[in-house]
């Protein structure tokens, strides 16, 4: 296997082969086929139910948490299998997520960004301080913090939380960042706050994104991906996804005929 | 003036929501008032019935069954702690539903049901009998043990479930492993619900006097400049009989009543165990919070 996809172009970040995934009995997603490029944003489309947050989690193996998973095909980071030859935990550390509910943990600002770096052994507090800083600006928040490193995050505002989850994130420097509805859960500003983000962040990672919310492909992402009812419908860059859909249903989607 | 139906609906289900609030007020507050009563009579007569004579730690003061009681309290939670929590734990996070987790849910709820008196019976025939040993503290906390595990491994089995999905999944999604998740995100997270489950565990090795009956025994002899850890009069032994403070009630209010004292030290000592239990779990809540404070758990 390895040798097919050396000759493939570099810059492909996951090679995605008829990954089949089942809950029990019912087949939540059916053969899907797709690859997504380095420093460039993916979005999944689709309705609810569709199976795209389910294949979003298969990227960094989240669905090994939830019992009677089983998936079959394969599902390649730069040419590793990723559920035969790599270890969950250093994948995750590679392929990091955000939440739709901003999850930061009932610690300090400092503490949740810190978080990651920690569990990899880092301990000396003036690397730390280095990161935590880095990661914050990065994710842009850094301003609205930085008086308040040490109090707990619980209290910042929801779109403040996600980005704070973003930069727990980016403290780990990961090479894949992967998106469940990051801004379902919140305002416009705040909304417009991360997709801004987002766009600044591909050139140093790979995002792929699941939203609700077509505006929100059409405007950040370079690929689109829709999926109906645990299949891959249509996978082309946005523009020609949104303007020239070559499946029906992709084009029923988007005008907003069902959904 | 004529109401519209719509109108009479929203009227009556106002009058409905007002008797309501004050119905519950006045279950609420028939409690409140219960309990203050309950707490004045007790410390009330305790102060009545005081004389200095009580506070040494002689055979006619309570200073030596306070000291037991608070000793027999700590030995039973260093054991039901570390048990009750790991167990939790293991309900929580590692079991996989099937046979055995309900076969084991059935096991901790007979526990947490089981007569006190037949526990200590339990603990006479296996901490006393089946060691050959005397009445002694460690035989007493660990019968109090078996009573409290249950209600620490349910309370932190609870407190573990009832924490957001987010969490676990934020914690797992950068790569922590599961047992890091637990002790770096969980456990703190819920740690005030676990503090209340060993609060209630306290409570139940303050009160116990059934289970300690067999098995702490009902004499103390204490020589308090005796501090060789293995001698039988030494405070700190925990392989010596300890009469605690409920112990020491139900004794004078039984066979100890020919002592002309009687009522009165076993009133002042109800008082004593009442303050005790109340500056306990003060004390508990202080610290939890402190923590969670400090730890960045609270806003």
């Amino acid at each position: 296997m390895t040798d097919i996809h050396a000759k493939e172009q570099t810059n492909i970040k996951f090679t995605v082969e008829s990954l089949n995934l089942f809950y029990g009995d019912f087949q939540a997603l059916n053969d899907i086929n797709l690859t997504i490029e380095k420093n460039e944003i993916t979005a999944l489309i689709g309705p609810s139910g569709c199976g795209k947050s389910t294949f979003l989690k298969t990227l960094n193996r989240m669905n090994d948490l939830e019992p009677n998973v089983t998936i079959n095909g394969n599902i390649y980071l730069d040419s590793v299998d990723v559920n035969k030859d790599m270890d969950a935990i250093e994948l995750r550390k590679r392929v990091s997520m955000v939440f739709q509910q901003p999850n930061p943990f009932p610690k300090s600002v400092y503490d949740n960004v810190a978080y990651g770096p920690r569990i990899n052994g880092i301990r000396k507090k003036t690397q730390l301080d280095e990161i935590v800083e880095r990661s914050l600006k990065q994710a842009a928040i850094w301003d609205e913090v930085k008086d308040r490193l040490h109090k707990s995050a619980l209290g910042l505002s929801g779109g403040q939380q996600q980005r704070l989850c973003i930069a727990r994130t980016l403290a780990l420097e990961p090479e894949v960042i992967l998106m469940d509805e990051p801004t379902s859960a919140l305002d416009p500003i705040s909304t417009m706050k991360i997709e801004d983000l987002a766009s600044e962040l591909k050139k140093n990672y790979t995002i792929v994104i699941v939203t609700h919310n077509m505006q929100q492909a059409s405007r950040i992402s370079d690929k689109t991906a829709f999926f109906l009812l645990g299949n891959l419908v249509e996978f082309d860059t946005t523009i020609t996804l949104f303007s020239q859909p070559s499946d029906k249903r992709t084009e029923e989607y988007i005008t907003g005929r069902f959904g | 003036m004529h109401d519209s139906p719509m109108k009479k609906r929203i009227k009556k289900a106002k009058t409905v929501d007002s008797l309501m609030t004050k119905i519950f007020y006045i279950f609420g507050s028939f409690f409140l008032f219960f309990l203050l009563i309950l707490a004045a009579y007790i410390i009330g007569k305790g102060v009545i019935d005081f004389y200095p004579e009580l506070l040494t730690f002689t055979s006619k003061g309570i200073g030596n069954q306070f000291f037991n009681t608070i000793y027999l309290v700590f030995l039973s939670l260093v054991i039901s702690v570390p048990l009750g929590v790991a167990a939790g734990i293991y309900m929580a996070e590692y079991s996989k539903d099937g046979k055995f987790l309900t076969f084991l849910r059935i096991c901790i709820e007979s526990l947490s049901s089981l007569p006190s008196i037949v526990v200590g019976l339990f603990g006479y025939l296996v901490f006393i009998l089946m060691t050959g040993a005397k009445w002694n503290l460690m035989a007493g906390a660990l019968a109090v043990s078996i009573l409290s595990l249950p209600l620490i491994t349910t309370t932190t089995e609870d407190a573990i479930r009832s924490l957001p999905k987010g969490f676990k999944e934020g914690s797992m999604a950068l790569g922590a492993s599961q047992w890091r998740t637990i002790s770096k995100v969980l456990l703190p997270a819920c740690l005030p619900r676990i503090a209340t489950g060993i609060i209630l565990a306290a409570g139940r090795g303050f009160g116990e006097a059934a289970a300690l009956l067999y098995t702490a025994g009902q004499s103390t002899i204490i020589n308090w400049s005796n501090w060789d850890i293995t001698s039988p009069t030494c405070p700190l032994n925990p392989f010596r009989p300890g009469e605690t403070l409920s112990l020491h009630i139900w004794g004078m209010r039984t066979e100890g009543s020919l002592n002309p004292n009687a009522s009165a030290i076993a009133n002042f000592s109800a008082a004593v165990l009442v303050i005790m239990v109340l500056a306990f779990s003060l004390l508990a809540r202080v610290i939890t919070r402190r923590i969670s404070k400090k730890s960045g758990g609270l806003i």
